[in-house]
């Protein structure tokens, strides 16, 4: 088994695939012993895998040379490591259950059953399987033909009414409401930009300075009466501490847990 | 609308074909015959006769449009052999095709309709789970209700714009399953 894989063109889960069903047919281009190149085409699922690999054996549906095809089928998955997470769950399950029809196949029929009834043949529920897919596979291609035909056909574009044309589908009304939203919208932003509004701590300082020595004195109370944010306290607290240790401030307090007054000296 | 209703009884059937050919042509989207009855206040055996009538003069004078009966309605539209000529004026050119894994999962959706996703994922023997959703976005199918079981999966069913884009009148007009059983060999 070679560990590398040069080619693989992986086209299964592309949704917006133009598929050929003449001409793309998913198939493996060279084989080498160490080298295989693949061209996936769409094997748009397990079973589609499964029923190319027994039309490449040119075996009978009806009668599947399971041990064959199975092995084809591990070869084959092996190379899919790298595909799609949930894609390659349903390769596997339909690995496990090739491996358990082969298994089952190989298994001697129990003698207390046999010449009874013919016993069910186990590749049986596969075929099923396969049949039925095939009928929604060929009705896929039915559906294709019909789409191209379809995008042959052309009908008239959208003409023109109140009820399409943006531009006369407005009364003064509904000027005026856009208007009026805009209006709203934009007191909103305005709001905002004063909450977020930050001050620095060098205009706190400017703030506190000039209000201490315009009136001579102030209390710590009126400094943080007025502020909102907890930045704005932090900042305050931060430029007394500043103002007391750089300019001729003094701190008074008159009372054990009283009013803290700042005095210019 | 009201000289509608006043000339109820008055109009003859040429009348009528022209009147239905002018409410088809400015629609922009096929128009149901129950539709062409209701706003003309005329019987549905009377409206029917004049589109298909219609339609015979439309085929009789074999020119560049044809009018014909797509996803439960009428429409007038352009004839497929003169497609080459209408994509070089338009410019456009043909859609992209859906993937194969979403064809089969639209034809499953389509003959077993309404189906779960864990039914589609029985006959396909893969999950569909994009191509649902590709299907969804391009509102070819729609969700019909959850089913009474298990889980309470959700069901899917095409829609009308399948109709349209896959030419069809109805779903009766799809060929039968069945018809794809022979093919296989």
């Amino acid at each position: 088994m070679p560990q590398t894989v040069p080619n693989i063109f992986m086209d299964v889960d592309s949704e917006q695939l133009v598929f050929d069903f003449e001409n793309v047919q998913p198939h493996i281009e060279r084989e080498s012993r160490d080298q295989i190149k693949l061209t996936l085409g769409e094997f748009a699922g397990p079973l589609d895998l499964l029923l190319y690999l027994i039309r490449q054996e040119k075996a009978n549906i009806f009668d599947i040379p399971i041990a064959k095809i199975t092995d084809e089928y591990l070869r084959y998955i092996r190379l899919l490591k790298s595909m799609d997470i949930t894609l390659a769950t349903d390769f596997l399950v339909m690995a496990a259950t090739l491996i358990e029809i082969k298994s089952k196949m190989l298994l001697p029929r129990d003698p207390v059953f046999e010449g009874d009834e013919e016993a069910e043949d186990p590749r049986q529920e596969l075929v099923d399987q396969l049949l039925e897919h095939e009928k929604f596979k060929r009705a896929s291609e039915m559906l294709y033909e019909r789409s191209t035909i379809e995008q042959a056909t052309f009908s008239r574009g959208l003409i023109e009414s109140d009820d399409n044309n943006l531009e006369i589908n407005a009364t003064v009304f509904d000027i005026l409401k856009a208007f009026q939203q805009i209006m709203e919208r934009r007191k909103e932003e305005i709001q905002m930009e004063i909450a977020r509004e930050e001050m620095s701590l060098a205009e706190m300082l400017k703030n506190i300075r000039s209000r201490i020595f315009t009136s001579g004195k102030i209390t710590l109370l009126e400094i943080f009466e007025e502020l909102k944010t907890k930045n704005e306290f932090v900042l305050a607290f931060i430029a007394v501490l500043e103002i007391v240790r750089t300019e001729s401030v003094r701190v008074i307090q008159e009372q054990v847990f009283g009013e803290i007054t700042l005095t210019r000296t | 609308m009201e000289e509608v209703n006043k000339e109820k009884t008055s109009r003859t059937e040429a009348e009528l074909m022209s009147i239905c050919e002018a409410l088809i042509f400015v629609s922009d989207e096929p128009v149901p015959p129950k539709v062409l009855g209701d706003v003309l206040g005329e019987p549905k055996q009377k409206i029917e006769k004049a589109l298909d009538d219609l339609r015979l003069s439309y085929e009789a004078r074999d020119g560049g449009l044809r009018l014909r009966e797509i996803g439960g309605g009428w429409q007038i539209a352009t004839r497929t052999e003169l497609h080459e000529e209408v994509r070089e004026f338009l410019k456009t050119r043909p859609s992209a095709k859906l993937s194969l894994a979403s064809l089969e999962t639209l034809a499953v959706i389509a003959y077993r309709q309404p189906v779960t996703v864990p039914e589609i994922l029985e006959i396909r023997g893969v999950q569909s789970a994009s191509s649902i959703k590709t299907l969804l976005d391009k509102r070819l199918i729609v969700s019909k209700g959850r089913k009474d079981t298990v889980g309470r999966p959700m069901m899917y069913g095409t829609s009308k714009d399948f109709l349209i884009q896959f030419g069809l009148k109805d779903l009766s007009e799809l060929p039968s399953i069945e018809d794809f059983e022979d093919l296989i060999q």
